[in-house]
């Protein structure tokens, strides 16, 4: 198996691109991302997207954004694994260029959501769950997370007031992103009085709707090196899967999926949860934030929630993360920001983070999650120097 | 929902029909046919009491297409009396009311009505065990 770099990034503002349709968002992120790398064609296109067959009506979108990137003709497949299509798409990138198939891959996220009336996005997002046991009884993907949550704060004898810190330090580190939706800062006050979808998930605890591309270029690590291109490792990629519905997990506070895939990263990069320097996770809701920092085992179960308390996530605490805004307030292009993440991660590693810059970061780690937890993708990332 | 998949699954909509596995002994809701614990086949048909309490429950405002005349309306998942957890709608009771433990009973109701056709939803919700008079004396 061969070593695995990122050379080149890519990523549109994420919000409601009205002018733009997703064939064009998706060629603007490849072709900056393949600008970044020097490069003019790669061999290979995987594109992460989750809802452009039920809000569109448009499948086939592998094709459709490499010839509108001018790249027609060239070997492009949709992948999709729900809010995880983006990482997913990564991964079969990786394990292309790792196995030695092709030596140039692109791995894409794009997603276009505002084009649709919000009841019907609503009704599109939570075919992440199972359709016949969940969503038929009425439930949106928001409530399922509600359910997370009130079964959270029950057992550990939360507030919700006290998950206020996982939305203040997205929209505060989003505020110097120039690609984030939302950039602008929130304060404890605001989170405690915004309106509430699904009791006690409120307008602050979600990540919204929105438009939004993001592409990065893989390639052998000793080909980067031997080009002299800047480069960032892939020290670790996994996946892992969980029962889809949420009851049908023998404990839906722990994330299964999102334990195996950290502890199968980690394992593949030889680094300790204590070596990486901060974590692009998805916080598509303050309660997935809690669980997947549990999960991962960066605090004891039912601690989630107390590191942001203890503002230990802040881009000068313990375990930084959503350091260019995250899910919450950079926004959650579902199918694309899982390459969003890592995008960001390479910034952050190749010192380009601007105001948001982690001083010495060496690694960091990304966590994409499809559904309430049915699969989780985690990548781990190392600075070359 | 498919006319056809509405068909297939009228036995676990309307009388909460599960399985059991025999070799692990795991009862089984929804049925899958093969146990998710032993990874056996488990095919054995379960009929359940529709009995459980409230393990967790939402209040849902913003709801998705084909749902949004009934909002707000209580979703749950309930710890039934045999084991496995289930997600559905509560009803017969005012969302101030619900807490987490409360014993609720299953019955069948209307959940939605679908597209121009207007196929009619049945399946189980939950409501909040209804006492007899001899026990409230």
């Amino acid at each position: 198996m061969r070593d695995v770099s990122i050379i080149g990034i890519g990523q549109t503002p994420v919000g409601e691109h009205w002018e733009k349709p997703l064939r064009i968002l998706g060629a603007e992120a490849v072709l900056a991302a393949l600008e970044d790398a020097q490069l003019e064609r790669p061999e290979i296109l995987y594109v992460g997207n989750m809802l452009s067959g039920q809000l569109l009506r448009q499948e086939n979108i592998g094709p459709l954004i490499a010839d509108h990137a001018g790249l027609r003709g060239l070997e492009a497949t949709k992948i999709e694994a729900a809010c995880a299509s983006g990482a997913a798409a990564l991964r079969a990138a990786y394990l292309a260029v790792a196995g030695g198939m092709v030596d140039v891959a692109v791995a894409c996220g794009a997603e276009k959501m505002t084009d649709a009336p919000s009841d019907e996005t609503t009704k599109a997002l939570v075919s992440a769950a199972d359709s016949i046991y969940e969503a038929q009884h009425g439930l949106s993907f928001v409530a399922i997370n509600a359910l997370l949550m009130r079964r959270y704060m029950h057992t550990y004898g939360y507030a919700h007031a006290d998950f206020a810190g996982f939305a203040v330090n997205a929209h505060r580190n989003a505020a110097h992103n120039p690609n984030a939706m939302f950039p602008r800062a929130i304060t404890a006050e605001d989170f405690g009085q915004a309106k509430m979808i699904a009791d006690p998930i409120c307008l602050l605890d979600s990540s919204g709707i929105a438009d939004g591309a993001a592409a990065v270029v893989l390639a052998p690590t000793a080909f980067a090196r031997a080009q002299g291109l800047k480069a960032v490792r892939i020290l670790g990629s996994a996946v892992a899967t969980d029962a889809v519905a949420l009851h049908d997990r023998d404990d839906p506070l722990f994330l299964s999926a999102v334990h195996v895939s950290t502890q199968r990263a980690c394992a593949q990069a030889r680094v300790g949860l204590g070596d990486i320097d901060f974590v692009e996770l998805h916080d598509a809701f303050t309660i997935m934030a809690a669980l997947s920092l549990e999960a991962a085992g960066f605090c004891p179960r039912g601690g989630g929630a107390r590191l942001a308390m203890a503002d230990e996530i802040s881009l000068q605490g313990r375990i930084p993360i959503c350091t260019m805004g995250g899910l919450k307030a950079r926004g959650h292009p579902v199918g694309a920001t899982g390459i969003y993440q890592v995008v960001e991660a390479v910034q952050q590693l190749r010192g380009e983070a601007g105001a948001n810059q982690l001083h010495g970061c060496r690694i960091g780690m990304c966590q994409n999650i499809g559904g309430s937890g049915a699969i989780a993708v985690t990548h781990i990332l190392e600075r070359s120097d | 929902m498919t006319f056809a998949n509405y068909w297939r699954t009228r036995k676990q909509r309307l009388n909460l029909l599960g399985e059991s596995c025999p070799q692990c002994g795991a009862i089984l809701f929804p049925p899958r046919d093969v146990c998710p614990k032993c990874s056996g086949p488990a095919k054995t048909p379960k009929p359940l009491s529709g009995r459980g309490t409230v393990y967790s429950f939402s209040t849902l405002y913003s709801a998705p297409q084909g749902f949004t005349q009934y909002a707000p309306y209580v979703v749950a998942v309930i710890k039934l009396a045999e084991g496995p957890l289930v997600t559905a709608q509560l009803t017969d009771v005012s969302p101030a009311e619900v807490q987490i433990g409360m014993p609720v009973e299953m019955v069948t109701r209307k959940v939605y009505e679908e597209g121009e056709a207007g196929l009619i939803h049945y399946s189980f919700k939950f409501r909040p065990v209804l006492q007899t008079a001899a026990q409230i004396a």
